[in-house]
């Protein structure tokens, strides 16, 4: 373990990481990767990319910060932080988010109450840079001193902080350490809330100095904004492949499949998460099985962005969260549906039916809802024949942040699990107390550098607990066991995951959606749905 | 002398209530921000909150009457304001600091309370005063008190001596920090000990705040004791200037923030306000914001920053 950090360490200028990370520090793992994850060793920031970009805060570089070649370039980067700091505190600017950040800001007793709560912080082995509150507290005495300019006095009250480069190359990197998860937010006994923080600085990098990981902006929104997609599919190509996936799920279940496009006058609006028609076709596929057989007047949208509902602007930017937000609701007025319906994806559950809820007004306010509440209508309802004996497997629920803590969508997912896998367990804790992924606030789909090294060892490493544990009366490699996670981004974090820890090889530990499971027991559909397969 | 500690007393009640009712006001003027609760949120129904379940879990939940339980949110609020119930269930060994400390005070507050009462009865029905029910006010308030102060000091003390010997606070205790605990000690210690070694010639407290409600300058008080009460009056200033004025800031975080779930419907209030915050201008500087000082939020927002890309 590195020598103990404190807040002025941020400041430091000798151009060295603050910490380095040992396998041996982090938690422990339990059963199989008791000692196999600490023989994982992590690949090593490569001197080229030290030398271009700022990796000054722990083993490894996510947002890739060019360095400043000139010290006016450094100078000019200071000026557009403090008055980015500014601007998070105006109405005008920050109307969205003003009052929690003031609270959060002016009320925090440094209890660290929060740590406890953060799987970061606990999966790091406590490491001090990943406790909640050592960023916040670096942002809330930056706030006292260059927003309040509190002078002596809130240095005192407050303590103070050397405004530097080195300072915010740091932050900006800390920023994107936080999943966004808030499970911090609801264990603090004042209610405030270190998730919004690292939320808040990413805006400020983000809208005032263009700051952002490439996966989440270039990659992400911009892209969107442009093609319609962040996968880059423009309607042709992803109305080309959701045909092929008909063909194949007509194949698979032995029933037509036949995805309708463009219907106006449906009674809803589905919007998947783009990613599955690529990385998980069968997802698409089940959700178009299950509505035709229960009845169902849906509709695609080959508007732009109305075929996939990622919004990635709801990690780091309002504007571009807005602006997703706003193509969303337009795609669902123009085909005059009643209402929208989100498939597996969990930050775009709490993008389009939560935060931007107060953004779409008027015509645009078209309601939302979550796939779970309808999925689980239609299996309550009787309105398709399931045979559970078909799932009869182990399965256990990961709850999506977004979707479950978030939002409140929790009982749902789990009433169509326990009616059709009969070899259902849970998580501990779970529900509203559940643990992140580890692939929350983007990070999922972050793979620069050794980012994903890091992802996998402490952001991910409190999930991989649990898992182990829900699956530990049957880790023999002859029972398969399934991982049902009702959202992509997770889906993403634990396909990488389980991969990078050979737990499908070597222990059959498979994940996959909840509509899947669904057809899987479907009556009518070929049996086998499912394929134990590594995808 | 008696005279200054009266002004200084009526000042300070004055700061605070104006401090208090300052941060109050700024919180509530701040706007209504995006959606950004968190569950459980005690004022569902029932059957939800013991899931953390929310309204969104019905399907077309927007073609149903939306309920809210005031009771479930006092079900939540008592235990947490009284016992600090989610310390203790997140943070027992602060708890154990902190819950002294919190319920001295009340005690305390108790007390100025029961005085306030106990004076001006003894102003407007001296007889009721002067007879058992006098004496019951009497005991009450050296028992509220007497716990108050002991707890109260106890706690501080507790809560210094954690935040100097863990590591984890140590880290982020300034200098402020320190002060604030020593001055809770200090001011109560002081407080108390010139009550405790007062003379039975002396006024007591009920004496006292009977003087101070009339501007009587007559009664002389111990010098240790006008000390107590001259600090602690400082004290119940400083307060709402510190972040230890979260006693106004829970209310926020709490039913403006955490259990702001509120949807937002075409035509209502909430509706206007937002509305009203689409026409601000914001000035953001990166290029794909496209603030230019004359937008509004709402062209922003329908604006598309990659219009004349080529793919």
């Amino acid at each position: 373990m590195s020598r103990k950090i404190k807040l002025a360490d941020m400041s430091r200028a000798d151009g060295k990481p603050l910490v380095h990370l040992e396998n041996k520090d982090l938690m422990s793992l339990p059963g199989p990767l008791a000692g196999a994850a600490q023989g994982r060793s992590w690949a090593p920031l490569s001197e080229q990319i030290r030398n271009r970009y700022e990796c000054l805060l722990d083993d490894t570089c996510a947002v890739n910060v060019p360095r400043p070649k000139t010290r006016q370039e450094e100078n000019d980067l200071i000026r557009k932080f403090i008055s980015g700091l500014e601007k998070l505190f105006t109405r005008e600017d920050n109307w969205t988010f003003l009052q929690p950040l003031l609270l959060t800001m002016e009320h925090c007793a440094r209890c660290q109450t929060c740590s406890k709560a953060c799987h970061v912080f606990e999966g790091s082995g406590n490491n001090e840079i990943y406790r909640p509150t050592y960023r916040s507290e670096i942002l809330r005495r930056l706030y006292f001193k260059h927003v309040k300019k509190g002078g002596l006095l809130a240095a005192w009250q407050h303590g103070d902080i050397v405004l530097n480069w080195p300072l915010i190359a740091r932050l900006i990197e800390l920023s994107y350490r936080c999943n966004l998860c808030r499970r911090c937010a609801q264990t603090c006994p004042i209610g405030a809330d270190n998730g919004l923080v690292a939320h808040e600085l990413r805006k400020l990098f983000s809208q005032e100095m263009g700051i952002a990981a490439k996966e989440i902006h270039n990659d992400g929104s911009m892209l969107q904004l442009r093609v319609g997609s962040s996968t880059g599919m423009n309607p042709a190509v992803v109305k080309d492949n959701i045909e092929f996936i008909d063909e194949e799920m007509t194949e698979r279940t032995g029933i037509q499949v036949k995805t309708p496009w463009d219907v106006e006058g449906a009674d809803l609006l589905l919007i998947h998460n783009a990613g599955e028609i690529l990385a998980w076709p069968e997802n698409p596929g089940a959700f178009a099985v299950v509505l035709n057989a229960a009845g169902i007047s849906w509709t695609l949208s080959s508007e732009l962005a109305g075929y996939d509902s990622v919004n990635y602007g709801v990690w780091y930017d309002d504007a571009q969260l807005a602006r997703v937000a706003v193509k969303h609701a337009e795609a669902a007025r123009k085909l005059r549906v009643k209402k929208i319906v989100l498939g597996e994806c969990g930050h775009a559950h709490k993008a389009l039916a939560v935060v931007a809820d107060r953004v779409l007004t008027g015509d645009l306010n078209i309601p939302r809802e979550s796939s779970m509440t309808l999925l689980r209508d239609i299996i309550m309802e009787g309105r398709i024949k399931l045979d559970p004996g078909r799932n009869d497997f182990p399965v256990t629920l990961h709850d999506p942040c977004n979707m479950v803590r978030l939002m409140g969508v929790v009982e749902p997912q789990r009433e169509i699990v326990r009616r059709i896998c009969p070899g259902f367990r849970e998580m501990e804790p779970h529900g509203v107390d559940n643990y992140c992924c580890g692939g929350g606030g983007g990070f999922a789909i972050m793979s620069s550098n050794n980012f994903p090294d890091w992802r996998f060892h402490v952001s991910g490493r409190k999930k991989l607990q649990q898992i182990l544990n829900a699956f530990a009366d049957c880790m023999g490699p002859s029972i398969p066991k399934y991982l049902c996670a009702p959202c992509s981004n997770c889906k993403g974090q634990f396909r990488d995951m389980l991969a990078y820890y050979d737990l499908w090889e070597k222990h059959r530990i498979l994940y996959g959606g909840l509509v899947e499971l669904i057809v899987n027991a479907m009556e009518g559909v070929k049996p086998g749905f499912i394929e134990w397969e590594w995808r | 002398m008696t005279a200054f500690l009266y002004v200084v007393i009526y000042t300070a009640a004055l700061a605070f209530t104006g401090a208090c009712v300052s941060r109050t006001i700024a919180y509530a003027r701040a706007p209504v921000h995006l959606r950004w609760e968190l569950y459980p949120i005690p004022h569902e129904e029932r059957e939800r909150v013991k899931h953390g379940g929310s309204y969104l879990e019905a399907a077309e939940w927007w073609t149903k009457p939306r309920r809210t339980s005031l009771l479930g949110e006092l079900k939540f609020m008592i235990p947490e304001m009284l016992l600090l119930k989610g310390l203790w269930e997140f943070n027992r060994r602060l708890w154990y600091r902190s819950f002294p400390f919190h319920f001295g005070l009340y005690l305390l507050i108790g007390t100025m309370a029961l005085l306030a009462i106990g004076a001006a009865l003894s102003l407007f029905a001296p007889t009721l005063m002067a007879g058992q029910f006098g004496e019951g006010v009497r005991l009450l308030y050296r028992i509220t008190g007497t716990g108050g102060f002991g707890l109260a000091i106890l706690g501080a003390l507790a809560l210094l001596a954690h935040r100097l010997a863990e590591p984890s606070l140590r880290t982020y205790t300034t200098a402020g920090d320190v002060f604030n605990l020593v001055f809770f000690a200090v001011a109560l210690a002081l407080l108390a000990a010139g009550d405790l070694s007062r003379g039975r010639s002396a006024p007591d407290m009920l004496a006292f705040s009977k003087a101070l409600l009339t501007f009587d300058t007559s009664i002389q008080l111990p010098k240790l004791l006008a000390a107590g009460l001259l600090l602690s009056a400082f004290l119940v200033a400083y307060v709402p200037m510190t972040h230890m004025s979260h006693f106004i800031a829970k209310f926020f975080t709490y039913h403006f923030v955490r259990w702001d779930d509120a949807p937002n419907r075409r035509g209502e209030k909430l509706e206007v306000k937002i509305a009203e915050y689409l026409t601000y201008r914001p000035t953001w500087s990166a290029a794909h914001i496209g603030a230019d000082g004359r937008k509004t939020w709402a062209q922003i927002a329908a604006g598309n920053p990659t219009r004349g890309i080529k793919e």
